[in-house]
């Protein structure tokens, strides 16, 4: 294994000196105009702007939807994980490139498309709407297309683990006495609980900034559907500049919070894996 | 965020099949609703009445055909800088140790934790009018916001993970020998990155740069802040897509739609063709250092 | 070209791996730095070709005091552990290497690309791909890629560790032909007492970043300078 040394290798400098410079001027620099803007406002500006009546129902509504979404995903991820690792059928190709497309699909096509299938005249909406479950315009619309941007996170996240697990451990398992529930429950679960914990951060991470699907299907009403990115940008077009700013250090602060706490949830994945 | 398809293992059978069936049904119908249903249904409906319709909303609406050319001038500056961005930075944190590499890799994931519309704003406070740097640029003629520069920055911002994540993995599974063994045979450092490294690292670049221009192309929250939305002026694709449906024209917007989630498939299937080669660059690596060999 | 090594030392982190060694190597000598794992043999080959910097001291190629030259320039032919060959490129393109790098005009590359593979016994082999090549054949190239723009000085990084039995007894009679051959200054890395002893005129025995001793196989044996050389050589099971 080589020792790196910065002299031995050409161009550390260049390289990272570019990086450096780029990162700067493209993610330092606008953060630090809006902790700047953030900053000129005073202390009461600043509370009266991101805790009010109308922000805190966003900030329900967001995290509320965002952390069903995510406990959704949780579930659904892990289905489709296990399938997808354990079992075979046909067209099994296909269907694993399949859960990769919300990651290629852009956010206002999942919206539009969404939003026009649950309305009462949509292929879904026709029979669900009649069961009384309104997909769109609604909270649950918010809910359903938030599942969709997020569902890859947890499905790649879990799926490596499994594949990697040694049927050997099962196998143990099993000359011991455990039947299947006991197995899954006490053998297969527990190396699965990192990687299913930290794409449902991912998951949630992911849905607390969406906004382009969000804008489709949700109708924006405040107080209702209403989620925070939205208020954002109702403030930006009253050109609340101050207001708008102050919101999206909210938003950046639990950004930052989430990062650090998929960051850890990665390490610990990792050395539970080894 | 990539995986194999591995062949499936004999773990199966100790599933009693009527498990095996319910779920697999089960996580079937999750996909087709969640996934396959929507896709199906954007060409659906943007097909409906029939190809001529399908054309003239997509080449005989000025505006659009403005949306569709806009997206195309945007996308491929940004993935562009991206890409240099990302060999430089990869080929730093993955040859070399120094202090504040962490830092440096925590900010490279920021972009993926900031809400777009976050994104855009900042940038709105950078080079808006009433920006800190919107008095400079009015002196000068200059427009960033509400123009294409600023598209292209707020892109740039928000894909700009993409092609470094996927490098870092390649490039430390492949490791740094045979660069070591190019210079120790002379060569200097361009030489040494065009001949020897870049071979090794030119599918991972690929793959970095598919994926970097697919959210390039779809991206919508940031450059909605950032454009103001004028249409035939600064409306990409996504913004398009928002119009019409604001406006009604359903079948517009699904037809705009519909060459989005073209795009969005073809990435889909370079992806997975990509992937396979990577896996094979890697596997190729790691064999070459694996010991015991007989002759 | 003869190499000195003049107090070198070098540290990783708390972990020394290097303490005040200094050593000679006789231009045209074939010597090997033999010692258990972490001794410190692999960090003195990568500091002599310039892989590495040390922390103190000196190396000089004969008169010249190389220490803080790059690798590039000090004009060593390196031969990895795990040969490091170019695996997109072919035989043919990985020997003319360091050719290709230098500028050689076309019709010299062949003429000394083909030299080298005769010398290493590969010709016929130009257009294969390393992946296509069994373990001792890579080896070869490796070789001659190193021999390719006649290098000062050779050194080897445990060469032949990753082969078989049978391949690593040929390879080992097969470079001390080699060295009679073309008399390169060479350095071998190795914790193989045997073939430290069959290929190498001079051993230097290694043990925790210092030098134990330094002699010809026959000197280690019946002179061990400590306990330390006691017990790592043991009894080797041939006479010399």
């Amino acid at each position: 294994m080589a020792t790196l040394n910065r002299r031995v290798l050409p161009g550390f400098s260049l390289s990272l000196g570019y990086a450096v410079f780029y990162l700067g001027l493209l993610v330092l620099l606008p953060l630090a105009a809006c902790f700047l803007k953030a900053a000129s406002l005073s202390a009461g500006q600043f509370a009266e702007a991101v805790w009010n009546e109308r922000t805190r129902a966003a900030y329900a509504l967001t995290f509320g939807t965002s952390l069903t979404a995510a406990g959704a995903n949780m579930m659904l991820g892990l289905l489709v994980a296990w399938v997808l690792a354990r079992y075979s059928f046909p067209l099994k190709r296909l269907f694993d490139a399949l859960v990769d497309l919300p990651f290629a699909l852009p956010t206002a096509v999942a919206g539009l498309v969404y939003s026009s299938l649950y309305v009462p005249s949509g292929w879904l909406g026709r029979y669900l709407v009649p069961l009384g479950i309104a997909g769109a315009y609604s909270r649950l619309g918010i809910v359903l297309v938030l599942i969709f941007t997020g569902f890859p996170f947890v499905v790649r996240t879990v799926q490596p683990v499994l594949e990697e697990l040694e049927p050997e451990l099962e196998e143990a398992a099993a000359t011991l006495g455990a039947n299947r529930w006991q197995t899954f429950r006490r053998v297969l679960l527990p190396p699965l609980i990192p990687p299913l914990l930290t794409g449902f951060a991912l998951a949630f991470a992911r849905a607390l900034g969406e906004y382009g699907s969000v804008v489709f299907i949700a109708g924006n009403k405040p107080f209702h559907t209403e989620i925070a990115p939205v208020l954002i940008v109702a403030r930006l077009e009253e050109f609340a500049y101050g207001e708008a700013t102050a919101l999206a250090v909210v938003l950046l602060a639990m950004s930052f919070i989430l990062l650090g706490a998929i960051n850890l949830l990665e390490r610990w994945s990792k050395s539970r894996a080894t | 965020m990539q995986h194999n398809v591995k062949p499936t293992r004999s773990t199966s059978r100790g599933d009693p099949w009527p498990v095996r069936w319910g779920l697999t049904l089960a996580a079937l119908a999750v996909l087709i609703v969640l996934v396959l249903v929507p896709v199906v249904n954007v060409f659906y409906q943007a097909l409906e009445r029939g190809l001529a319709a399908y054309w003239h909303n997509l080449f005989g609406d000025p505006n659009t055909r403005h949306a569709i050319l806009l997206t195309l001038m945007v996308a491929p500056p940004a993935v562009l800088a991206n890409l240099v961005f990302g060999v430089a930075c990869a080929w730093a944190v993955t040859r070399f140790r120094f202090p504040g590499r962490a830092i440096l890799l925590t900010l490279i994931d920021l972009p993926f934790s900031v809400s777009p519309v976050v994104a855009g704003l900042m940038f709105v406070l950078l080079f808006g009018m009433q920006g800190y740097f919107g008095p400079w640029l009015r002196a000068h003629g200059l427009k960033i916001i509400f123009a294409t520069p600023g598209l292209i920055l707020v892109t740039a911002f928000v894909t700009l993970p993409f092609v470094v994540r996927e490098l870092v993995p390649v490039m430390e599974a492949v490791g740094p020998e045979e660069d070591e063994a190019a210079v120790s045979l002379g060569a200097n450092g361009w030489q040494m990155f065009w001949r020897v490294t870049w071979p090794n690292i030119r599918w991972g670049v690929l793959y970095g740069v598919i994926l970097c221009n697919a959210r390039a192309m779809g991206e919508f929250g940031a450059v909605y802040v950032v454009s103001g939305h004028i249409a035939g002026r600064t409306d990409t694709m996504p913004l398009r897509v928002e119009k019409l449906f604001q406006e009604y024209n359903t079948p517009g917007a699904f037809a705009v739609a519909s060459v989005l989630t073209f795009l969005a498939l073809v990435t889909l299937a370079l992806k997975t063709w990509l992937e396979h080669r990577e896996r094979q660059e890697i596997a190729e690596a790691l064999a070459s250092t694996k010991t015991k060999e007989k002759q | 070209m003869s190499i000195t090594v003049q107090n070198i030392s070098k540290r990783f982190g708390s972990f020394t791996a290097l303490d005040n060694v200094s050593l000679d190597v006789p231009s045209g000598g074939l010597l090997a730095l033999l010692g258990p794992s972490g001794s410190g043999k692999t960090t003195l080959l990568r500091i002599i070709a310039g892989l590495e910097v040390p922390d103190e001291g000196i190396i000089l190629y004969g008169d010249e005091e190389v220490t803080h030259r790059s690798v590039r320039e000090r004009n060593v032919g390196f031969v990895f552990q795990h040969y490091a060959l170019f695996r997109h490129m072919s035989v043919f393109e990985n020997v003319a290497f360091a050719l290709r790098v230098r500028g050689w005009k076309q019709e010299r590359v062949r003429q000394r690309v083909g030299e080298l593979l005769h010398l290493v016994r590969l010709e016929g082999y130009e257009k294969r791909r390393p992946s296509q090549l069994s373990g001792g054949q890579r080896q070869r190239v490796a070789l001659a890629r190193a021999l390719a723009a006649a290098p000062r000085v050779l050194l080897l990084d445990e060469p032949f560790g990753a082969l078989d039995a049978k391949v690593r007894q040929e390879l080992r009679q097969w470079l001390r032909l080699l060295h009679r051959q073309i008399h390169c200054t060479t350095v071998l890395v190795t914790h193989d007492q045997e073939e430290a002893f069959e290929v190498a005129d001079r051993v230097v025995v290694m043990n925790d970043g210092r030098i134990e001793q330094v002699g010809s196989p026959h000197e280690l044996l019946q002179q061990p300078a400590s306990d330390f050389v006691m017990d790592f050589l043991g009894c080797p099971d041939y006479s010399i």
